[in-house]
């Protein structure tokens, strides 16, 4: 039988017994930190920015906050009758005798399941050295052919073709179509990879837009991540947003925070390879410039040199010398034929003096003989003989009668 | 090997820039006479402008690979 005590304990007053339970709260381990899962309701957001809801299952439920900043995190769309789970600590919130959960990470209810799987499925590959950087293969400069797996309807691939088109238009798309989510994904990944891999394509982006981890999942498939491995092309991922990390991305040579960066990372921009080209057309103008003018010296110092020994050169000092020689011979035969014009005239006067014509004119006779001999002694006259009398003009034939010397008196003066 | 205007058309650009810059290095330090110089530098023109006009033209090209496209598996 209970009987009410003689002495009553004290009575603790309101904010007693409510300082005592949250002190009971703020003292437990697992309150302070402790994920709840369950569906939201009663979700409000008032102008503060806070968030206000109610997490419930079938039989119970557990009030929430949480605050603004903690708010502005969270990327997906928190509604009423989303299952989640919640991080956070519980404590009571005094002015209302309200035990609450303060919420400091909030996530899809399944991702936690998802997440734990996908840490054990990182440590078991990376053991393997599947991740090891040292795995990592360098990039083509230049690709000629660039391979893409991805959806065909998706926006990545709209993307990555619009960069690729104003960066780097040069090169060849070789599209590898295939789902990247749901059941069926991580074996079309696979295979479209495989197809890529006998053809020319230098490098190969795998990419999908953004989404929840679930949407992501196919790219933690251990099946994807060997055959990136195994991929004997260069593969650079493009998965997700910036904060996106799949098992795909460890294991590929290169992980780019989205699809677009995967597309520039693999490429050069064209408008840096002009600058570049333009710099080696300078140099080219100008090494040329610098030869042509070298040669040119070169040229005019050897005209320079050959002008002085050229045969034009010579040929007129030779012109000269001639000239010279000419004048001095000239002058010499002129002399000498002077001298010859002297002597034959002097010579000419001498004959004229001899010359029996002008003595045969005064009177005087040549006798000759037959044979042309002349007489010049009557001595030699036979008589008998028959002599030509030869006159200037022309002779007469005579016999001779008698022969008589006998010299011609001196003529007196 | 000296590339014939016609078979500057079926150089990369990775091909014809490098050896744009080898004739260039080459003109910068290599003895030449006048008219190697010269061959090279109409060389190096060519070259040059080919690859100018690739970076200006050039469209990208987009190929679809279909299920014939699968190799052959591996034993």
């Amino acid at each position: 039988m209970n009987q009410l005590p003689l002495f009553q304990p004290s009575s603790l007053s309101v904010s007693e017994i409510t300082r005592y339970l949250r002190s009971l709260m703020d003292n437990d381990d697992l309150l302070q930190s402790v994920w709840v899962q369950g569906e939201i309701s009663n979700f409000s957001r008032p102008s503060s920015g806070h968030l206000y809801f109610t997490l419930k299952d079938n039989s119970a439920a557990l009030r929430c906050v949480m605050w603004k900043s903690t708010a502005l995190r969270i990327r997906f769309a928190i509604q009423n009758g989303l299952a989640v789970e919640a991080h956070g600590s519980i404590s009571i919130y005094e002015r209302d005798g309200q035990y609450q959960l303060y919420v400091d990470a909030l996530r899809p209810a399944g991702e936690g399941l998802l997440y734990q799987e996908f840490m054990r499925l990182k440590n078991r590959l990376e053991a393997e050295g599947l991740f090891d950087p040292d795995r990592k293969r360098p990039l083509p400069e230049l690709p000629r052919c660039i391979g893409i797996v991805t959806s065909p309807t998706g926006a990545a691939l709209q993307d990555m073709l619009n960069t690729l088109r104003s960066r780097y238009p040069l090169a060849a798309v070789l599209l590898s179509p295939c789902s990247v989510q749901g059941e069926q994904a991580p074996a079309e990944i696979v295979s479209a990879l495989r197809r890529l891999s006998t053809t020319e394509a230098e490098v190969i982006l795998v990419a999908r837009g953004g989404g929840s981890l679930e949407d992501l999942w196919a790219f933690n498939d251990e099946r994807v991540v060997r055959a990136i491995v195994a991929s004997p092309i260069p593969v650079v991922t493009g998965i997700g947003h910036e904060t996106d990390f799949t098992l795909a991305d460890f294991a590929s040579d290169f992980r780019a925070p989205t699809p677009t960066a995967a597309a520039v990372h693999a490429t050069p921009d064209r408008a840096d390879l002009a600058d570049e080209l333009a710099g080696w057309q300078d140099r080219l103008h100008g090494a040329a410039s610098l030869l042509f003018s070298q040669k040119w010296q070169e040229l005019e110092n050897t005209q320079m040199r050959l002008d002085r020994a050229s045969p034009g050169q010579r040929v007129r000092s030779e012109r000269q010398q001639l000239d010279e020689w000419q004048e001095r011979s000239a002058r010499a035969v002129s002399s000498l034929l002077r001298l010859r014009r002297a002597n034959l005239a002097g010579l000419a006067n001498r004959l004229q003096a001899l010359n029996p014509e002008g003595i045969l004119k005064r009177g005087f006779t040549m006798v000759q003989r037959e044979d042309g001999s002349l007489l010049s002694s009557v001595r030699q006259a036979s008589v008998g003989e028959t002599v030509d009398v030869r006159f200037w003009d022309g002779k007469i034939s005579t016999r001779v009668e008698s022969v008589q010397p006998g010299k011609l008196p001196d003529l007196e003066q | 090997m000296q590339p014939s205007p016609d078979e500057i058309q079926s150089l990369t650009y990775e091909q014809a820039f490098s050896r744009l810059q080898e004739i260039v290095t080459g003109l910068e330090t290599t003895e030449n006479t006048l008219e190697e110089a010269l061959v090279l530098f109409e060389q190096g023109q060519a070259l040059a402008q080919y690859c100018a006009r690739l970076l200006d033209k050039a469209e990208l090209r987009v190929r679809t690979l279909g299920q014939q496209d699968e190799p052959a598996e591996e034993g």
